[in-house]
């Protein structure tokens, strides 16, 4: 694959790239999905995908294909030069210096063989397992979406015209379960699931059954309140959606273009000071973790709020260049067309707060444990989103909560951020803890 | 069996021994779903174009059907020997005793003809460039306060091929395209954004005849400008006026998707079992159809070689239909509505929608937000999601104003407004005769598949919606 991927390069080069890099991607998927006890489906199989930008001078073009044969190859090469001499000149356009290129060393523990070696039927088990823990756990369990498993193994290639050529294997799993409970003509769903780059490393199928049942149960009986501002406590699954948000304000590209309510504030205290935010793209096993970016610059650790000062952007070449510091290796695109960015293992430092001194800090407020809709203008920060939850009494949690909104201002929201949990979690590539936001408006009756 | 039989040989007699394999081991039905999808995008930005990228897709999935249980497979290589291989994978869903019973298909099945057979894929780039720089100069043109604009235009032609083992044969040739325009304006510190975008099944000509970029350009600016007046939104319940079109993503959150026949058939959704039973307001009929001219979301057969449909969904508050896909109708006894539909050949087809839409009452729009005393507003609309099991369905309004004695007064800030699909409807009150379907920029998302769809709905009063400001 690594000889493909410099072939194409060398192609590209031949039909007139000054530059060019080749991206390849191939993976074996496998899901299964087991509803009220039996199998309801059962996917199974693989793909693969080449891209390919060409630079001439400062102008780029991209293109795809899964078509791996040499005419599929030449297709390829021919429409990304081609595409390359019609976009514009873009003087910040451009490969990573030689110098900048590069991979971390050792074992990431990205890859395990336990999960290409792991028997379907032994995959379809556990979700059944794992759904059959939540249906029994209570008899108000009546209903359920299922007791999923996927799995997936892979490769990444990528080489280009500065001299890279590297590539790494990954692998990951999950197991979800999505139970529905309903009592006195209320119906509520919730889910959990975990999810691991080895089988091993997942937790016990019971345990996720059981989590997810319980946090349906606890949604029974969930009524509105009025609306009012109080104080707003984040359980770390919604809490990780405002690392979401956060990782979105720095992301390079939105800077550049102003589109971003953290643009231009780099130095200032734009959080509380309790709150250190890293990029961590080289811990072993996270599901940010890479030996180098999609650029081919190496990953790295980068300190992004330092007890609520704006320490760092996350950048590519592109907006690096653009904004006269250096890249992050942050780059990240799929197999074609400019790199974009994302996050490495993005996350908020733990806290001294255990969680339920957390709650017990709060007289009258609310507990949110599921967020939808999508309410968040990164330009200004306003913030609007449907919530649900518990409400918070006395120090306690109290009676459920539901159809109501919770707003702010991210600005004002990060500066509030006057809790930080010690339960610091990670569940994929962002991982928070519970935090306290010390007041937002609740919008209800 | 045209462009698949030309370009990879695959004959009825290949699509036969495959659907037989698919069946090798019992299963009740298979199907085969090929894709060839070609793509183009071009990016603007800075007034520079920065990036243009083309790409092709080819797959096969195969899928077996075995009482509730799905089989699934897919190859990126359209061998027969490929294709075989994924047939036998997929058959494995089904336990019996190994067998190949004998599956006839074709002729190739007629079906509606919605949109061009050449859309702008096929068409120059020159003049998809000029597209994108003219919706830039425009937009910058438009008012001095605005300091950035990207651009983007997309389109792809999807041709498949559909052989069912009950002998069904189908092929299509479905092309989509978007133009979209984002712009900033700045008034001393503070910074606005206006979006806007359009297109649907259509050549090229649809930006020089329907809507010019021109016009997406001053939409979106005019977006911006009205925001770096607004003020903070009120919270709370109250009466909400939605303006006609693209609002009509409340019928999408609140009613569409709960009425998706894989929830109701799993009685999860918070419309289970309620056919024959008063949903919305007598005043509310709300539609799904997939066979309008060049829309977004129409299609000529849906991703299972069935027709797509005009279904009514609620007729005068009454909810008279579920949308179909086969899994669903085979298991319900009903008839599939043309509304099963994949991203593409790497999954699983579920029901979806397609246009869905309330069709217009007798109200004067105006006469309707004179009738509020003090309410909200709804002109434009970001995105919504909803909780099929709790009903519970947000959206996020990106313009809107307060209502105050009649009359719009000031503009206001984001908010989301968050109801409960089975009661919202029942609290429409006045539905306007100004029904309008929105320009073309829909896209559904539904675990983990996304696919093009399209919205519409007249002006309409609801009494009582919670509104996620902060005011």
């Amino acid at each position: 694959m690594i000889e493909l991927a410099c072939d194409i390069v060398s192609s590209a080069r031949r039909a007139g790239a000054t530059d060019a890099e080749c991206t390849i991607v191939e993976g074996q998927e496998f899901s299964a999905n087991v509803r009220m006890g039996e199998v309801e489906n059962v996917k199974e199989s693989g793909s693969h995908a080449v891209g390919l930008r060409a630079l001439v001078g400062l102008r780029s073009g991209s293109a795809y294909t899964s078509d791996f044969s040499p005419a599929g190859i030449g297709k390829l090469v021919e429409s990304a030069v081609a595409l390359a001499r019609v976009t514009s000149e873009d003087p910040h356009a451009g490969l990573p210096q030689p110098e900048e290129l590069g991979a971390a060393g050792g074992d990431l523990g990205l890859y395990f063989e336990d999960i290409e070696n792991l028997p379907a039927g032994q995959k379809i088990e556990l979700a059944r397992q794992a759904e059959r823990a939540a249906l029994d756990l209570d008899p108000r369990i009546t209903n359920s979406e299922g007791g999923s498993f996927d799995s997936y193994y892979g490769r990444r290639v990528m080489a280009n015209s500065r001299g890279f050529a590297g590539q790494y294997r990954r692998s990951s799993c999950s197991l979800a379960v999505v139970p529905v409970a309903s009592d006195g003509g209320q119906m509520q769903r919730d889910y959990w699931y975990t999810l691991s780059r080895s089988f091993a490393g997942l937790e016990p199928a019971p345990e996720v059954g059981r989590r997810a049942a319980e946090r349906a149960l606890e949604r029974l009986g969930a009524r509105k309140v009025d609306t009012q501002r109080v104080a707003v406590v984040f359980d770390p699954r919604v809490a990780r959606t405002l690392l979401g948000h956060l990782l979105e304000a720095v992301n390079g590209d939105a800077i550049y273009r102003h589109s971003s309510f953290l643009a231009g504030k780099l130095g200032q205290a734009v959080a509380a000071a309790g709150v250190t935010v890293v990029d961590d793209g080289l811990m072993p096993g996270g599901f940010g973790t890479t030996p180098f970016d999609d650029e081919g610059v190496p990953s790295r650790r980068t300190l992004v709020l330092d007890q609520g000062v704006l320490r760092s952007y996350l950048l590519n070449t592109y907006t690096a260049r653009k904004l006269g510091l250096r890249t992050t290796g942050n780059a990240s695109r799929g197999v074609a067309g400019n790199p974009g960015i994302s996050g490495g293992n993005f996350y908020i430092q733990a806290g001294p707060h255990p969680p339920e001194r957390i709650l017990a800090s709060v007289e009258n407020g609310f507990y949110v444990t599921e967020l939808i809709g999508f309410g968040v203008n990164m330009v200004t920060g306003d913030y609007s989103r449907g919530a649900a939850g518990r409400w918070i009494r006395n120090g306690e949690l109290s009676f459920p909560v539901h159809e109501v909104t919770i707003a702010g201002n991210l600005n004002q929201m990060l500066v509030d951020l006057e809790m930080i949990g010690s339960d610091l979690e990670f569940r994929g590539s962002v991982g928070a803890p519970t935090v306290r936001i010390r007041e937002m408006t609740v919008g209800g009756r | 069996m045209s462009f698949f039989r030309e370009r990879y040989n695959i004959t009825a007699r290949d699509l036969e021994r495959c659907l037989g394999e698919a069946l090798g081991r019992g299963g009740d039905y298979a199907d085969l779903y090929f894709e060839y999808l070609s793509t183009s995008s071009l990016s603007l930005d800075e007034s520079l174009v920065k990036s243009a990228t083309q790409g092709i897709s080819v797959g096969c999935g195969v899928r077996v059907l075995s009482g509730e249980k799905t089989g699934y497979a897919y190859t990126d290589d359209l061998s027969p020997e490929k294709i075989r291989h994924a047939a036998r994978v997929a058959a494995c869903i089904a336990s019996g005793p190994e067998a190949s019973p004998p599956v006839e298909v074709g002729p190739a099945s007629a079906i509606h003809n919605l949109y061009p057979v050449v859309g702008a894929a096929d068409q120059d780039l020159r003049a998809k460039l000029d597209l994108v720089e003219r919706a830039d100069r425009a937009a910058r043109a438009h008012d001095p306060r605005v300091f950035q604009v990207r651009v983007g235009y997309a389109d792809q032609i999807r041709r498949l091929m559909i052989a069912a083992s009950d002998g069904r044969l189908v092929e299509d040739c479905q092309p989509l395209t978007r133009l979209s325009v984002m712009a900033l304006a700045r008034q001393g510190a503070n910074v606005q954004s206006g979006a806007d975008g359009g297109g649907g099944r259509v050549s090229l000509d649809y930006f020089q005849t329907v809507r010019t970029p021109e016009e997406f350009a001053r939409e979106a600016v005019r977006q911006a400008i009205v925001q770096l007046d607004a003020v903070e939104a009120p919270a709370g319940e109250m009466t909400v006026v939605l303006g006609p079109g693209w609002p009509g993503i409340l019928l999408h959150e609140a009613v569409g998707h709960g009425l998706e026949a894989d929830f109701n058939r799993k009685k999860v959704s918070a419309f289970s079992g309620l056919l024959g039973q008063k949903v919305a307001s007598p005043l509310c009929t709300v539609i799904d159809d997939g066979t309008m001219e060049g829309r977004r979301g129409s299609l000529n057969t849906d991703d299972e070689g069935h027709p797509t449909s005009r279904t009514v969904l609620i007729e005068k508050g009454v909810l008279k239909a579920y949308l179909q896909d086969t899994l669903s109708s085979r298991l319900l006894g009903s008839v599939p509505t043309g509304n099963g539909r994949r991203e593409g050949y790497q999954h699983m087809p579920m029901p979806r929608m397609t246009n869905t839409f309330l069709l217009a009452g007798d109200d004067d729009p105006q006469d309707i937000v004179r009738s509020v005393r003090r309410g909200l507003y709804c002109a434009t609309f970001g995105g919504g999601q909803v909780d099929i099991t709790s009903g519970k369905f947000v959206f996020s309004a990106s313009e809107s104003y307060l209502i105050e004695e009649g009359r719009l007064t000031r503009p206001v800030r984001n908010a989301s407004l968050i109801g409960n699909g089975p009661d919202v409807m029942t609290k429409v009150t006045r539905v306007g005769w100004d029904l309008e379907l929105d320009h073309g920029i829909g896209t559904c998302g539904k675990e983990g598949q996304t696919v093009p769809v399209g919205v519409g709905i007249p002006t309409i009063r609801i009494d009582g919606l919670t509104v996620g400001g902060v005011a």
